[in-house]
């Protein structure tokens, strides 16, 4: 099994979860982050103090999937994020070990 | 405060119901800009101290009635020596039911009350200085000393029919300086005392939440009709004078805050809009029963400008005047109260001409003397009240209260739920933890 970790603009999760169950993704997490990348982040006054804000918001979406789908699901997900623009965020996978439902006990691709 | 109106011995005034309706309401008026202030700073601070700022206004409310009850009436407005009220209406007790305010058609008890509410937000105007960074108790300590001390006796001053600088003739309609410059300077002597906020100039302190700001503003320009057009004591055109000129420099000091803050920083912002008004609410007020429309606007314009600009300078001083107390309500007092000297017609509640009405240089004299006599007593007043509080209880949290947060520290309270799923965890349940840390599906509902 893989877990598929994207990082990406907020605005582009409804895409994103779309474009997830169409190929077939019964469930996924989504936390919301801060963080920058090449984008860096944005500059704001208040009473003429200017403070560089660097961590701008992110969506953070964790996908747990069998090995054979994960490079597809990349894919998906990389096209559902992308913008074009500076800040679009990165996506990455990470081998997982095992995995429970915790309701029935099965273990492995059956708990997802 | 305005000048008696003229009377014959044989016409005494009667009881005036229209007036006295008038300045029932404008004694409401007055009080909801406690509550506004409470938001307008609220909202300025960071998410960990956001209740501490709303109850240091809102516990104005509370301590302040109760002396102004006790003896702050007295002191501030019973006849006594130029310095001070005397004891006669201690706790209130020897006020007619019918006893008319002297040369005036409305009840002693109506302007006691109308009265009170500037009692209450002055010292709340302080608080904004000392965001994030001083106990409770101290605070209530220091505004009960510092309106005792200082603001009955600079409202006796500028106000009551025997105090120094109202016979003196100094002009000052509705607190310029017995409210505003009062506030402001007590603000800069305290915060000399108690210095920075750790990490002033060096972290970020941006505010929490601008609506809340905006509401804030809202709320004090609402509320600033009852406080300005209020102070004429009756209903009547100088009265709509005040009132008129109220809305038109607080307008024209919004623009002017504006236009000043595109110029150099580049965006309009919502923080700038709310302060620009604020600030012409705040230089109007000593002026709006003296100046025209057409004045206030250039007074509004003048404002806004200073004040924008004001606020910049704790930065180059190195003070820590956290929302700028000293750079919008000290700095704005002051412009108000100086351009009586140069725009009043003579034409309106108050006969003294200024600079550009042929008055010659008098008047500004006049609100110069003012200006001086209150800054510096109150500044010096104010430093030595918390040097002596910091001495005693201490009037700082310590710096890991302050890194913590006053809201937990001082209250035992957050001011927003983010845990998101199901409210906070009790904290019974888990002892050590952090109430944010998480959230217990099981909810206890008496706990």
């Amino acid at each position: 099994m893989k877990l598929i970790t994207a990082v990406v603009k907020p605005h582009r999760l409804d895409e994103i979860k779309e474009a997830l169950q169409a190929f077939g993704v019964h469930g996924l997490t989504v936390t919301e982050a801060s963080g920058y990348g090449r984008q860096r982040g944005h500059t704001e006054v208040y009473r003429g103090a200017e403070y560089t804000v660097d961590l701008v918001p992110k969506v953070r979406i964790e996908v747990l999937v069998e090995d054979a789908d994960a490079d597809q699901l990349i894919e998906v997900v990389v096209k559902a994020a992308r913008t074009g623009k500076i800040g679009d965020g990165k996506v990455w996978s990470l081998p997982v070990e095992t995995a429970v439902r915790v309701r029935t006990g099965e273990r492995g691709p059956d708990a997802l | 405060m305005a000048p008696a109106i003229m009377t014959l011995a044989a016409d005494a005034p009667r009881l005036d119901t229209g007036s006295t309706a008038f300045m029932l309401i404008s004694a409401a008026l007055v009080m909801v800009m406690t509550p506004g202030l409470a938001f307008f700073y609220g909202g300025m601070v960071r998410v960990k101290s956001a209740l501490n700022m709303l109850m240091m206004s809102f516990i104005s409310l509370g301590i302040i009635t109760v002396l102004w009850t006790l003896y702050g009436f007295s002191f501030a407005f019973g006849s006594g020596t130029g310095f001070m009220g005397g004891t006669h209406w201690f706790g209130m007790r020897h006020i007619g039911i019918s006893e008319l305010w002297p040369n005036y058609g409305i009840p002693v008890y109506v302007f006691a009350v109308f009265q009170l509410m500037f009692a209450i937000i002055t010292p709340a105007l302080i608080s904004g200085a000392l965001a994030d960074r001083v106990k409770f108790t101290a605070w209530t300590l220091f505004i009960t000393l510092w309106a005792t001390v200082v603001y009955f006796p600079v409202a006796h001053w500028v106000w009551a029919s025997d105090g120094w600088l109202y016979k003196k003739g100094v002009i000052d309609f509705a607190g310029g300086t017995a409210v505003h410059i009062n506030a402001g300077a007590a603000a800069l002597g305290v915060i000399l005392v108690i210095g920075k906020r750790k990490g002033f100039k060096r972290d970020p302190m941006r505010p929490h939440n601008l609506p809340l700001v905006m509401l804030g503003a809202g709320l004090l320009w609402f509320g600033w009709f009852g406080f300005n057009a209020g102070s004429w004591l009756g209903s009547d055109g100088v009265a709509a004078v005040a009132f008129t000129n109220t809305q038109v420099a607080t307008a024209a000091a919004m623009l002017g805050w504006l236009i000043y803050e595109r110029l150099r920083h580049g965006s309009f912002t919502t923080l700038g809009a709310a302060s620009g008004a604020v600030s012409g609410l705040v230089a109007v007020t000593p002026a709006c029963g003296s100046i025209s429309p057409l004045g206030a606007i250039l007074l509004g314009l003048v404002t806004g400008v200073i004040c924008a600009a004001a606020v910049g300078l704790k930065y180059r001083f190195n003070y820590d005047d956290s929302l700028d107390v000293v750079g919008v309500h000290m700095v704005g007092g002051i412009v108000g109260s100086l351009s009586i000297g140069f725009l009043a017609t003579g034409g309106v509640g108050q006969t003294a001409k200024g600079v550009f009405y042929g008055g010659g240089w008098h008047q500004l004299g006049l609100q110069f003397i003012g200006v001086g006599s209150v800054l510096g007593y109150s500044l010096v007043c104010a430093a030595i009240l918390a040097k002596l509080i910091d001495l005693t209880l201490g009037f700082r949290v310590t710096e890991d209260e302050e890194v913590t947060g006053v809201d937990q520290v001082l209250h035992a309270e957050t001011a927003y739920d983010f845990a998101g799923v199901s409210g906070a965890r009790n904290a019974a349940d888990l002892p050590g933890t952090s109430s944010e840390a998480g959230a217990s599906p099981v909810k206890k509902v008496d706990a």
